[in-house]
């Protein structure tokens, strides 16, 4: 391991190996080897992965005590579920005997779990539950615990959102959310019956660094110039909103402590909760109007306008992506190698949404996002483009996120969302918790 | 379906005795005109109202879009657009072109339904970009009609028979 920057990101100067954060000046460069890396990766899953709190998954995907769910976080297979009494944990889900993995489908209802392999179980919590005959092991095996599934270090949620650490040490929860606590409350407050993960995963994958899409998800600098066919749709198809006098189109970029931050501000699309275009015709007219008075009636007018009339996105710290736009979408990735990440999205929604309400939802995520919309393909040829070119990184070695940086309220088309990620991005790099 | 008086169901279903050959022909005019990019002459092969839809990897023949998450689920305007976006050098994702390859099998004839007749094939895609080749497996399901002398897709639902995404990463190509 080479030296790396000992400055600290406070300072009006800090010179590091991968960051360069001039606030005098107003110039914020990082090193493209941060991209390319192996060494960086590995210290990124070192500092980072196995630091941080990462997102495993939303209330609404485990319904029913005994409930679970399998999912890979941070590169380990987990187990998260329910147990009889309702409680949600998460297990590495990797047998104590010999590795195999425990749960191979994908989602069930189970008071136990069998290994295929040579048949350990282990009840829903997790306790070795294996019958054998006497005198194949000790008396007290397994009573200290190392027979049953590992438990994941620490399980907490914010809002039904939860996330696991992989370090008995990390934070809680609440403290690390910081800010972001308040940008998750705008999302759950949609509705007044709570929100839910709605059928189905988008799972992809995309030839380009994680930390790419971090930059892309609150990026509001590339959405005309790359996103401009999907726009060109929302002309012709009546549902584009150009905002008025009193309620231009502006949004602004917000640092929410800890390498969380966010874009809010207001968008030229419908929204389903809850800003009408005339492509939903006069029912769907009606209907907003109805899901405007309930947020007024429930949380005041302030509030419920900064929920109907504000779009966000949301990026918590290190690689969540909440974005409250045209739909909700959560998505999360991982690492698989320098130059590939694996992607999962999902849609949120409000429970007991109308059959109306919720086609029009996902009519309006899909036009815009994931692999088949008419925007999220040309974002990833993007960030497989930019990949491609760090190959010339010895030669073109900074990347520029100065934009914006000497403004004291910076617009959602400046970079200082990204340099909130990127300055707690470096300070965990530095080997800093 | 959509949009279809009872007469034209009736005339329809009447004139859907579509043979396994017929059908073949087809489909592999279709996926000519795919790999070719004549992409207004494959738009001419669906009829007025039809839909195309991909659902996410692995789902179900049956899922719906008005309740799970799909990759593709266009109404007939929404796929009008999707064309004239990928006719554009701004569908950055498909500029410049990729190359595409499909070969398809196994078409059966599943008999007749309310718009045409329900067809099903198997596929495989291979679309080349950026020096990398990516592989589509999976199964189409169709409703074809015949309208006129000439048979047309009221439906196309294109199932990848896949775990996930991955490596291919997007659907910008039409499957």
């Amino acid at each position: 391991m080479a030296t790396i920057s000992s400055t600290s990101s406070a300072t009006e100067l800090s010179e590091g190996r991968w960051i360069r954060d001039d606030r005098t000046a107003g110039i914020f460069k990082v090193n493209r080897e941060a991209f390319t890396s192996q060494e960086v990766l590995d210290l990124e899953r070192e500092r980072i992965f196995d630091r941080a709190w990462l997102y495993i998954g939303h209330a609404s995907e485990l319904k029913a005590p005994n409930d679970y769910l399998t999912r890979n976080i941070g590169g380990r297979e987990l187990i998260f579920n329910r147990n009889r009494k309702g409680e949600y944990q998460a297990f590495l889900n990797t047998c104590p005997h010999r590795g195999a993995i425990v749960a191979r489908e994908k989602c069930g209802n189970a008071i136990s779990f069998k290994c295929f392999y040579h048949g350990w179980s282990f009840n829903n919590n997790g306790k070795f539950a294996t019958r054998n005959p006497a005198g194949t092991y000790p008396d007290d095996f397994g009573k200290d615990g190392t027979v049953d599934l590992a438990r994941v270090p620490q399980i907490d949620s914010y809002r039904d959102f939860f996330f696991i650490s992989y370090d008995p040490l990390a934070p809680k929860l609440r403290d690390f959310l910081a800010g972001a606590k308040d940008i998750l409350d705008l999302v759950a407050d949609h509705s007044p019956n709570g929100m839910e993960i709605v059928g189905g995963v988008q799972e992809y994958s995309i030839r380009a660094n994680w930390k790419l899409l971090v930059e892309n998800s609150y990026d509001g600098y590339h959405a005309m110039e790359t996103h401009e066919t999907y726009f060109d749709y929302l002309v012709q198809s009546a549902a584009l909103d150009m905002g008025s006098g009193d309620k231009p189109l502006v949004s602004r970029g917000y640092d929410l402590g800890n390498g969380h931050a966010v874009v809010e501000g207001r968008a030229p699309w419908g929204r389903p909760v809850a800003r009408h275009i005339p492509a939903w015709g006069e029912e769907g007219k009606a209907a907003v109007a109805e899901l405007r008075r309930e947020l007024v009636d429930r949380l005041g007018p302030e509030r419920a306008e900064r929920i109907y009339d504000g779009d966000r996105n949301l990026g918590v710290f290190p690689n969540l992506v909440i974005n409250d736009i045209m739909a909700i979408t959560v998505r999360t990735f991982y690492p698989i190698a320098p130059d590939l990440m694996h992607v999962s999205s999902w849609a949120l929604a409000p429970v007991g949404e109308t059959p109306e309400a919720r086609k029009r939802r996902l009519d309006s995520f899909l036009e815009f996002l994931g692999p088949g919309g008419f925007a999220t393909p040309d974002d990833v040829e993007a960030l497989e483009s930019a990949q491609r070119g760090y190959a010339a990184a010895k030669f073109a070695p900074w990347n520029d996120i100065s934009r914006g940086m000497l403004k004291d309220d910076p617009l959602g088309d400046d970079e200082a969302q990204m340099r909130a990620f990127w300055r707690e991005w470096n300070r965990r790099m530095e080997g800093r918790r | 379906m959509n949009g279809m008086s009872k007469t034209q169901v009736s005339s329809a279903v009447a004139a859907s005795a579509l043979t396994r050959a017929e059908c073949e022909d087809f489909l592999y005019h279709e996926a000519t005109l795919l790999d070719e990019w004549r992409l207004d002459e494959w738009f001419d092969l669906f009829a007025k109202g039809a839909i195309y839809e991909v659902p996410t990897a692995g789902a179900d023949d049956d899922v719906s879009s008005s309740e799970a998450l799909f990759y593709v689920a266009d109404d007939y305007a929404r796929l009008r657009y999707r064309i004239d976006r990928l006719k554009s050098p701004a569908a950055h994702s498909e500029w410049p072109r990729s190359d595409t390859s499909r070969i398809i099998g196994n078409v059966q004839l599943l008999g007749a339904c309310e718009g045409g007749e329900k067809v099903r094939c198997t596929f495989a895609t291979f679309r080349s970009k950026n020096g990398i080749t990516d592989l589509f497996v999976g199964h189409c399901l169709y409703v074809l009609r015949k309208e006129e002398a000439s048979i047309r897709i009221a439906s196309k639902r294109v199932m990848l028979d896949l775990n996930s995404l991955r490596p291919q990463g997007r659907v910008s190509i039409l499957l």
